[in-house]
């Protein structure tokens, strides 16, 4: 019997234990960013341990950095964090994407946009999102602070290897459905556990026909389905993006050879798949306080059927069942994020603001995620667009997407967001978050609702 | 890491699904840069305290009956959303030892084992009769043998031997890995 891509990445991986148990897998790149890495570092000075590849892990500084002035930390705490990581980078020897650098951004953008992502490598970071790397064709996955300071020391983690999941997505997206409403719609539907256990790959000829960004925006949802690891075989799409970036292969032409041979093969079993028809998907917009509380832009909001979290998530939210998206009384949309705040994302968001003004009861924050993804935007004179528009165009990081930065969403105010998490206090304390595409989030900042794009964009 | 064997002590159920990471902890405690910071106080901020800053005295871990409750009873999905530790290490330190929910995420789940703290599930029967037990009900967790006792009855629970050895002797991953350091070496002349 054949393999799925998925195995195929982990049996290259595996340094020790046996099939069924937890096994020892090597990691090819670690990510790090100012959170979730001091406590590893002072574990290991506790310890009298090294970092055992330096070359193999890189740094960035993304989930505190203020967006106004990037340089002007207010906030003493935060900016311990960020030299807390400078200094921990300089004593191990750990290439760092300092602040203000053309490198820095949020730790999934720029690992893709680097080069250093790249198709059948293993890929930690502590932070849940890290399946976007799987848009490669490898293996990425969120670890906590322990298990980073276990790589930093031995290159390896320990893993139990998951089972396997095929997401079959086929047929053309409609006008105004993008990849966000793919993955948006698949875990609206399936729960926000559905994946717990699996890897999931995701295939099919819509999958084919997604840029490399598209890809990312999907695996990165995957983790609030559940699952750990979200993967796409590599491709033409996948080479022709890494070909050229700062850290591809020097030897590209050999290394694409050996990435082509990651793929699922034809005879391999998937335990389950889930058949997604992405021509008959709407935009999606989430109502409630998970992933998982995201329906069709046009479709009622669920009943409680004395479903005590269902309560409680309306009770937060400050919506009742039955009403629609067009209902919700937007007075915030935050554009940004490793979803969507790639250079293709301010594109789309670019285009339906251009030339217009946004509702004035709307504050718009448009948060590049990167310098590279801000500086190519500025090329292309989006940041002029969005500050026409009545939007704040602002420095590159997470910003309002967790709230741990000065950018945040005010107590009981709905906020439009391309980001991946609406839970309660994501945005910030009594925040009420909404899930969207970029497009969808643009025309809820024009009308102070959403509303159904399909009948206006072309 | 402290070793875990056998833990006898009341329950105390939140019996809430998808009890995400930012529900444990507040972002102020993923700001620490040192090992040395107890977050006991930190767990479960946003429920446990008014916004006065007072104890919420509807939130179970406020009600005197359960102060001394290390085996936490939950829901769906445990430890959701964000891969933060803190979240582990506030469960830790306010004296959890073990947590049974309906399911885990599987990065809280991690992070759980690589903290001392015992995270398993039950079928649903069993969690039922957990999840209402007052709060002067003893439970017994054996790690060793693998089994919850309630009363007379005893209930199996699965976790990996690798998992449970190290838990039972409470060594720490990396020393436990140093064992492999001639696969490791192995392994990257290979590559
Ligand atoms: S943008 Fe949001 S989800 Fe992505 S790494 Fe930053 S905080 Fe996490």
């Amino acid at each position: 019997m054949g393999k799925t891509l998925f195995d195929k990445l982990w049996d290259r991986h595996v340094v020790a234990g046996k099939d069924g148990e937890p096994q020892l897998i090597y990691v090819d790149l670690q990510l790090i960013h100012e959170v979730t890495s001091p406590q590893a570092f002072d574990g290991l000075r506790q310890n009298k341990r090294s970092v055992r590849h330096p070359e193999l892990t890189f740094a960035t500084l993304d989930h505190n950095v203020p967006t106004e002035d990037i340089f002007n930390i207010q906030d003493a705490i935060s900016r311990k964090q960020i030299e807390t990581l400078e200094a921990n980078c300089k004593d191990f020897g750990i290439r760092l994407a300092d602040l203000g650098t053309k490198e820095q951004g949020i730790v999934h953008v720029i690992g893709p946009e680097l080069g250093l992502t790249q198709p059948g490598m293993v890929i930690v970071c502590g932070d849940s999102h890290t399946a976007t790397h799987g848009a490669f064709g490898s293996i990425g996955f969120g670890i906590g602070t322990s298990e980073v300071e276990h790589v930093l020391a031995t290159q390896t983690i320990w893993q139990t290897k998951p089972k396997n999941m095929g997401v079959h997505v086929h047929g053309k997206l409609p006008n105004g459905v993008y990849a966000k409403d793919i993955i948006l719609g698949l875990i609206g539907r399936e729960g926000v556990a559905f994946g717990t256990g699996y890897a999931v790959e995701y295939y099919g000829d819509t999958i084919d026909s997604l840029s490399m960004e598209e890809r990312m925006s999907i695996c990165n949802m995957t983790i609030e389905g559940g699952a750990k690891y979200g993967c796409i075989k590599p491709d033409q799409t996948t080479f022709d993006y890494i070909q050229g970036r700062k850290y591809a292969p020097a030897d590209f032409a050999n290394a694409q050879a050996d990435w082509e041979t990651l793929y699922t093969d034809s005879t391999a079993d998937y335990d389950v798949i889930i058949d997604v028809d992405a021509s008959q998907l709407a935009p999606m917009v989430s109502w409630g306080t998970n992933p998982g509380m995201t329906g069709p832009v046009d479709e009622p909001f669920p009943e409680i059927d004395g479903d005590a979290n269902v309560q409680q998530a309306y009770n937060y939210i400050g919506l009742q069942p039955g009403q629609t998206a067009d209902q919700i009384p937007i007075t915030y949309a935050f554009f940004g994020s490793c979803t969507n705040g790639r250079l293709s994302d301010l594109k789309i968001a670019a285009k339906i603001l251009k030339g217009k003004t946004v509702d004035p009861r709307v504050t718009v924050l448009v948060v590049p995620g990167s310098r590279q993804v801000k500086q190519a935007a500025e090329a292309l004179g989006l940041d002029q667009i969005f500050k026409d528009a009545g939007c704040d165009w602002r420095e590159p990081g997470c910003s309002a997407c967790l709230a741990m930065n000065p950018d945040k969403i005010p107590a009981g105010e709905h906020c439009a967001s391309t980001t991946n998490r609406n839970f309660e206090g994501r945005q910030g304390a009594g925040a009420r978050t909404h899930l969207a595409s970029p497009a969808m989030v643009a025309y809820a900042a024009l009308n102070g609702h959403f509303i159904d794009i399909r009948k206006v964009v072309d | 890491m402290q070793a875990i064997k056998k833990v006898t002590s009341p329950t105390v159920a939140i019996l809430k699904d998808n009890i995400d990471t930012g529900q444990l902890v507040p972002r102020t405690a993923l700001k620490a840069t040192d090992d040395n910071v107890n977050y006991a106080d930190r767990l479960f901020y946003g429920a446990r305290y008014l916004a006065s800053g007072a104890p919420n005295p509807d939130f179970p871990l406020n009600d005197p009956a359960h102060q001394a409750a290390q085996i936490l009873v939950t829901g769906e999905n445990f430890g959701c959303g964000s891969s933060w530790e803190h979240a582990a290490w506030a469960l830790r330190d306010y004296g959890f030892k073990v947590v049974i929910a309906k399911s885990f995420n599987s990065i809280f789940y991690m992070n759980a084992l690589n903290n001392g703290l015992l995270p398993l599930t039950l079928p649903v029967a069993q969690w039922e009769q957990l999840a209402a037990l007052p709060a002067d009900v003893q439970v017994t967790v054996d790690l060793a043998a693998k089994t919850v006792q309630l009363g007379q009855q005893q209930w199996p629970f699965e976790i990996e031997t690798l998992w449970q050895e190290r838990l039972l002797k409470g060594i720490d991953d990396i020393t436990f890995t140093e064992g492999y350091q001639a696969d490791i070496e192995r392994f990257e002349a290979q590559k």
